[in-house]
């Protein structure tokens, strides 16, 4: 299994990234290459252009202001996760991050092009949307930014246009009352998630989402429920999100993963508060 | 900017070091680092299983950090530092005490995947070494989770890094 042949480019910054981008050449994106390396090595994907954007000093940064965490697009996910004082900055990341995959990929793999590969299952994504975090698109033209909720769209598809890199994420950070809960069910430790869920509590109510069962990550925010409420509502979610039979596991058990890590979730958001 | 495109179907001098090494080779872009390290540099140590990041076989060090050689390209690595895993014993043929815990508890069999896991736990092992965390056995499982080894069964796998770090 080896990739079919494509043009490579090892873009100095960002703007030339997307001047190459914009050529219309078939040119994708190649930054830790965790996803698309193998995609492209399945030959599931044929681009004409490979930008590799892994050198662009100024996209591998980290930044923390105005109580946003900002993660540029050549961040690697082993960064963010061997960060100090990520548990006090992103509770939420620092129980999500050792999910994603394994060690080996995460040394090279990056939080943005985990997010902009929208994989239903991953943690990544889920985490943006439980945040509300928010996506930074840049063109050859333009910049923009999108709230998590209007980025991703279905499996594997997002708003971003095929001239727009991903430049940035941003993750609100922790603030003081909040609590955060993570659960995660796969086959084996390192797989996709056949169900993820993650709840953030504060004091008005709470945010849950949860991935691997739609075809993207859907939040819900609920004023905050106890009891029987509180059941009824993650039955809503567990019916609402239209899980599919498949073959790693029945719509049937896809719905009861999302009442029981759901409920876990929360009262561990809401213990940690 | 355009003569800095590497054309698909052109060779191109890659330069990078290899264990202490500065070594050259030629690859077209869409040639992975395994198999130039393999065909180009001749370093057939690193072993090439599943070929898209599952199995583990192929993973090296990218200036220290363990990564697939699978799911890197060749042209990827200009300049950079790569370790494999004919750069851990001494040049005498001296085992690295990784190396040394493998061989006393029966940590392989047919070792095809040993060179991966042998890069992953070098790497994993400095990390919790500059902190001065000594890992559990879950910790250890966790990491060997992106290997996949048929023979051993993991626990002489284990039994071996858990010597090492707790040394």
């Amino acid at each position: 299994m080896k990739p079919a042949a494509f043009d490579y480019i090892r873009a100095d910054n960002t703007e030339q990234a997307c001047e190459l981008l914009a050529r219309g050449e078939d040119a994708r994106i190649l930054a830790g290459g965790q996803s698309l390396m193998a995609v492209l090595n399945m030959r599931l994907a044929q681009p004409g252009l490979l930008v590799d954007i892994s050198r662009v000093a100024s996209l591998s940064q980290i930044s923390v202001e105005q109580g946003q965490m900002q993660v540029g697009a050549a961040v690697t996910q082993a960064a963010l996760e061997w960060r100090p004082g990520l548990a006090q900055e992103l509770p939420l990341l620092k129980q999500a991050l050792p999910w994603i995959s394994h060690f080996q990929i995460r040394n090279r793999g990056t939080v943005c092009g985990s997010i902009a590969h929208a994989d239903p299952s991953a943690e990544l994504p889920l985490c943006l949307l439980a945040l509300k975090g928010r996506v930074l698109l840049r063109s050859a033209k333009a910049r923009r930014e999108l709230a998590a909720e209007d980025f991703f769209t279905g499996m594997l598809t997002t708003t971003r246009a095929g001239d727009e890199l991903v430049e940035a994420v941003r993750f609100p950070l922790a603030r003081p009352g909040q609590g955060f809960g993570f659960r995660e069910f796969s086959r084996r430790h390192g797989d996709f998630a056949i169900c993820a869920v993650a709840a953030v509590a504060d004091a008005a109510g709470l945010r849950v989402a949860v991935a691997g069962v739609a075809d993207r990550p859907i939040a819900r925010e609920w004023p905050l429920l106890e009891g029987s409420a509180l059941d009824d509502a993650l039955n809503e979610l567990a019916w609402a999100l239209d899980a599919r039979d498949d073959a790693h596991m029945s719509a049937a058990a896809r719905r009861h993963l999302v009442r029981r890590l759901g409920r876990q979730a929360i009262e561990e958001a809401r213990n940690s508060q | 900017m355009t003569d800095k495109l590497m054309k698909a179907q052109t060779l191109h001098q890659v330069t990078l070091e290899v264990n202490g090494h500065t070594r050259r080779g030629n690859a077209s872009p869409r040639m992975l680092l395994t198999d130039f390290l393999r065909h180009e540099l001749g370093l057939t140590g690193t072993h090439v299983g599943c070929e898209h990041g599952v199995c583990g076989a192929c993973t090296v060090r990218i200036d220290g950090v363990a990564c697939r050689g699978c799911l890197t390209l060749a042209v990827q690595v200009q300049d950079r530092r790569v370790d494999t895993v004919e750069g851990l014993a001494g040049s005498d043929g001296t085992l690295s005490q990784l190396q040394a815990a493998f061989k006393r508890h029966h940590a392989l069999q047919c070792g095809f995947c040993t060179a991966g896991i042998l890069m992953s736990s070098a790497d994993w092992l400095e990390r919790l070494k500059q902190q001065g965390h000594k890992p559990t056995e879950q910790e250890v499982r966790d990491m060997l989770s992106g290997h996949l080894c048929r023979c051993t069964g993991y626990t002489p796998i284990v039994k071996a890094l858990m010597e090492v770090a707790h040394a």
